[in-house]
C-alpha cells in the first residue's frame, strides 16, 4: 500500500510538472492533504528591517504555527516597487490558484481592485489599508501604528534632556502619518514643553536625504530621534554616529545600531493572518478589514535588551501600554 | 524665518549641502568626460549602484574602505568597458542602451545584496578629516573643512578634470572627437580609443560616486541612489559640459535640498507644503536647464556613433 502511494505521488508530480494538472491525481485515498498556499507581493526586500519584513515574519510565524512547510506553502515576490510589476505578480499567483494572495503595499490597491473580480475563487488581502472595495474576496489589514508611536513618544519625552525630539517621515500618508502623529502626541502628552520637529523628506527610498534630515534635527537640538519607512536606515546611521537615541518601528531595528536603539514597535501580522486563514478555510474569502493594535497583540514594543533604559522610563512605557489596552488612555488617530 | 539666519544653522545647512552634492559631483564630472567625446551614458545610476554595493560589501567583509574604493572603481571600469563596447563598437542607440545598463545595475546590485548580505547591516565610513588650521577658522572651518576625505576628493576632482579637458593634448583629442570625429580621425586621433577611455573613466567615477554614497551613509539598500545618476546626467547639461559649471549645478542641487530640509525641520515650511518643497531641487534644475540649453551648444557629435567613411 505504502509503495502504491509513493508511485501515485510520483506520478502526480510528473503530471503536475508536465501539464500543471496536479489536482486530478491528488484525490486518491490516503493522499497527503494539500498545503494551504499563500503568496505575498511586497514593495521592498523581505529583510529590510521595516515594512516588508513585518509581513514576511508574520507569515513565517503562521507557517510554523500551522505545522511547517508541508502544511503552509509560502511564495514571495519582493522588491516590486514598480506597481505594474507587482500587479503582474499578483495576477500570476491568483492564476496559479494560491489560496491567499497578499498585496502588501497601499500603492497596490488600484491594481488589486481590477484583479480580484477576475478570480472570484481566490482570496486576496491588501495592506496597509482599511478598505476592501466592497469585494467579497478581498481582506484589508492595517496597523494602529499611532498606538506604539504614542508609547514610544512618551518614553522619548522622558529620555530627552535637550527638550527636542526629532521625527523623520517619508510622505505624509497612511501608516507613516499615523505613526508620526501618534509619536508626536505621546511626546506632548508626557511633556508639553518638549519641542517636536517633524520632517517628511518626500521620499520612501532616498536614504541620503533621510540621513541629512536626521543631521538637521540633531542640529536643531534633538537628542532623541525616530522615523518610519525603509529609508530611515540612513537616519539610524547618523543617530549612531552622533550618539543620539533612536526609536524604531515596523520591525525590531536593534541590530542596525545596538548602542542607541531604545525600543522598536514590532508588528505581528500573524494575529490577523490567522483569522483570515480560518475564514478562508470555512469558505469566506474576504470582506473583513482588520486592525492590529496593542490590545489584540498585533503590536508589541520590543525593548533593546542591550540598552540601559532607566527602570522608571521603562515602567512609564509599560504603564502607557496598559493604559491604551484598558482604554484609560485614548490615542488620537491623527489629524 | 529669523531662526534660519543664525550662524549655527547656516553652517550646518551648507555643510549638509556639500555632503549631498558629493555623489552627484563624482558621477557628473565623470559623465562630462564621456559627453565631451560624444558619448551619452545614461547608465550612470546603475553603475553607481553597483559601485556602491561593491564598496559596501568589501567594507562589510573587513576589506577596508580603501579596498572598497578600488573595488568600486574596478566595477565602474568593467561597466564602462561594456558600455563603450555597446555604444562605440556596436554603435547602439545611446539613450536606449544606457537605460538598459541602468536597469541591469539596479537589478544586479539588488540581487547581489539580497543573496550576499540580506539584512542591511551598518558599516563605518571615512572619519571626519579636519584640515589643519583651516578647520579652526570661524564659520567656514566647520562649513568647508570638517568633512570626510570623499567630500574633498569630489571637489578636488573638478580642477583636475577642467585642467585635463582644457589644457592637455588628451583634452584636445577628447573635445575634437566630440565636436568633429571625421576631422580628428583624419589627423590620426583614434576616435574609438578616445571614447573608450572617456566612457571608462566616467564609469569609474560613477562607481566611485556610488561608493562615496554608501560609505558616507554606512549602509546599502535596494535602489540606494534613488535616481542620483539621472540627476548627474542632467547636471552635465546644466553645467554646459564644463567641470566648473557641473560643480555649480551639483552645489545648487545639494544646497537647495539641504535648505529645504532645514526649513522643514525648523517648521518654517509648513508640513502641508512639504511634498511641494521636496520637489524644489528638481524644479530649479529643470528651470536652469531650460535657460542653460538655450545659451550653450552641446558637443556636435553627442550621441552620434562614428563610422569611418560613413
Amino acid at each position: 500500500m505504502r509503495k502504491l502511494i509513493v508511485v501515485v505521488a510520483a506520478l502526480a508530480l510528473v503530471a503536475a510538472a508536465c501539464g500543471g494538472a496536479g489536482d486530478e491525481a491528488g484525490g486518491g485515498e490516503g493522499a497527503a492533504e494539500q498545503p494551504f498556499r499563500i503568496a505575498v507581493v511586497a514593495p521592498s526586500a523581505i529583510n529590510d528591517l521595516a515594512f516588508s519584513q513585518s509581513i514576511y515574519d508574520g507569515l513565517v510565524a503562521i507557517q510554523e504555527e500551522m505545522g511547517g512547510p508541508t502544511k503552509v506553502e509560502l511564495a514571495v515576490t519582493d522588491g516590486t516597487f514598480v506597481v505594474e510589476d507587482a500587479a503582474a505578480a499578483i495576477r500570476d499567483y491568483a492564476a496559479q490558484g494560491y489560496d491567499l494572495v497578499i498585496a502588501h503595499g497601499s500603492q497596490y490597491g488600484t491594481s488589486l481592485q481590477e484583479i480580484a473580480p477576475d478570480f472570484p475563487d481566490v482570496s486576496f488581502a491588501w495592506g496597509t489599508a482599511g478598505d476592501t472595495f466592497g469585494l467579497p474576496n478581498v481582506f484589508a489589514y492595517e496597523a494602529a501604528s499611532n498606538q506604539g508611536g504614542y508609547v514610544m513618544g512618551v518614553m522619548a519625552a522622558a529620555l530627552s534632556e535637550s527638550g527636542v525630539v526629532g521625527i523623520i517621515g517619508p510622505i505624509e500618508v497612511g501608516d507613516a502619518k499615523l505613526y508620526v502623529d501618534g509619536f508626536a502626541a505621546g511626546v506632548k502628552a508626557q511633556d508639553p514643553t518638549v519641542d517636536v520637529t517633524i520632517n517628511y523628506t518626500g521620499s520612501f527610498s532616498d536614504v541620503a536625504l533621510a540621513a541629512e534630515a536626521a543631521r538637521a534635527a540633531i542640529g536643531a537640538g534633538a537628542d532623541v530621534l525616530t522615523g518610519t519607512a525603509q529609508m530611515v536606515v540612513g537616519a539610524v546611521g547618523v543617530a549612531q554616529e552622533e550618539g543620539v537615541l533612536w526609536f524604531g518601528t515596523q520591525a525590531d531595528q536593534t541590530q542596525l545600531a545596538p548602542e542607541i536603539v531604545v525600543a522598536s514597535q514590532v508588528y505581528h501580522w500573524e494575529v490577523v493572518l490567522r483569522d483570515m486563514i480560518d475564514l478562508i478555510q470555512q469558505g469566506t474569502l474576504g470582506g473583513e478589514a482588520y486592525v492590529i493594535d496593542l490590545a489584540n497583540g498585533g503590536e508589541e514594543i520590543a525593548f533593546n535588551p542591550g540598552f540601559d533604559l532607566p527602570a522608571d522610563v521603562k515602567q512609564l512605557g509599560q504603564d502607557t501600554i496598559q493604559g491604551i489596552i484598558d482604554g484609560s488612555i485614548v490615542v488620537p488617530a491623527g489629524g | 524665518m529669523g531662526e534660519f539666519f543664525t550662524s549655527a544653522v547656516l553652517v550646518s545647512t551648507v555643510a549638509s549641502g556639500l555632503r549631498l552634492s558629493t555623489s552627484y559631483l563624482f558621477a557628473a564630472v565623470g559623465e562630462t568626460f564621456g559627453q565631451r567625446s560624444g558619448v551619452l551614458n545614461l547608465g550612470v545610476d546603475g553603475i553607481m549602484l553597483l559601485g556602491a554595493f561593491g564598496a559596501y560589501y568589501t567594507v562589510l567583509n573587513g576589506g577596508g574602505l580603501w579596498l572598497g574604493m578600488v573595488v568600486a572603481i574596478t566595477v565602474g571600469l568593467v561597466m564602462g568597458l561594456a558600455m563603450a563596447f555597446t555604444s562605440v563598437t556596436l554603435q547602439a542607440e545611446q539613450g536606449i542602451s544606457g537605460i538598459g545598463f541602468y536597469l541591469f545595475g539596479l537589478g544586479l546590485s539588488d540581487l547581489l545584496f539580497q543573496k550576499l548580505v540580506g539584512t542591511p547591516l551598518p558599516i563605518r565610513g571615512f572619519p571626519e578629516l579636519r584640515i589643519p588650521f583651516l578647520a579652526d577658522l570661524p564659520v567656514v572651518g566647520e562649513m568647508l573643512f570638517s568633512h570626510s576625505i570623499v567630500v574633498y576628493a569630489a571637489f578636488l576632482l573638478v580642477p583636475v578634470a577642467a585642467f585635463v579637458l582644457n589644457r592637455t593634448t588628451l583634452g584636445l583629442k577628447i573635445r575634437s572627437v566630440g565636436e568633429n570625429p571625421e576631422a580628428a580621425d583624419t589627423l590620426g586621433v583614434s576616435v574609438a580609443g578616445v571614447r573608450y577611455l572617456t566612457v571608462m573613466t566616467g564609469s569609474a567615477l560613477a562607481g566611485l560616486g556610488g561608493a562615496a554614497l554608501a560609505t558616507e551613509l554606512g549602509i546599502f539598500q535596494q535602489n540606494l541612489t534613488a535616481g542620483q545618476g539621472f540627476i548627474a546626467v542632467a547636471l552635465v547639461y546644466f553645467g554646459a559640459w564644463r567641470p566648473v559649471g557641473v560643480m555649480a549645478g551639483s552645489l545648487l542641487y545639494g544646497l537647495v535640498a539641504s535648505v529645504v530640509l532645514q526649513l522643514k525641520t525648523l517648521g518654517i515650511i509648513p508640513r502641508s507644503a512639504s511634498e511641494l518643497a521636496a520637489m524644489l531641487p528638481a524644479v530649479l534644475t529643470i528651470l536652469a536647464l531650460v535657460v542653460a540649453v538655450q545659451r550653450e551648444r552641446q558637443p556636435a557629435a553627442l550621441t552620434k556613433p562614428y563610422e569611418r567613411g560613413a
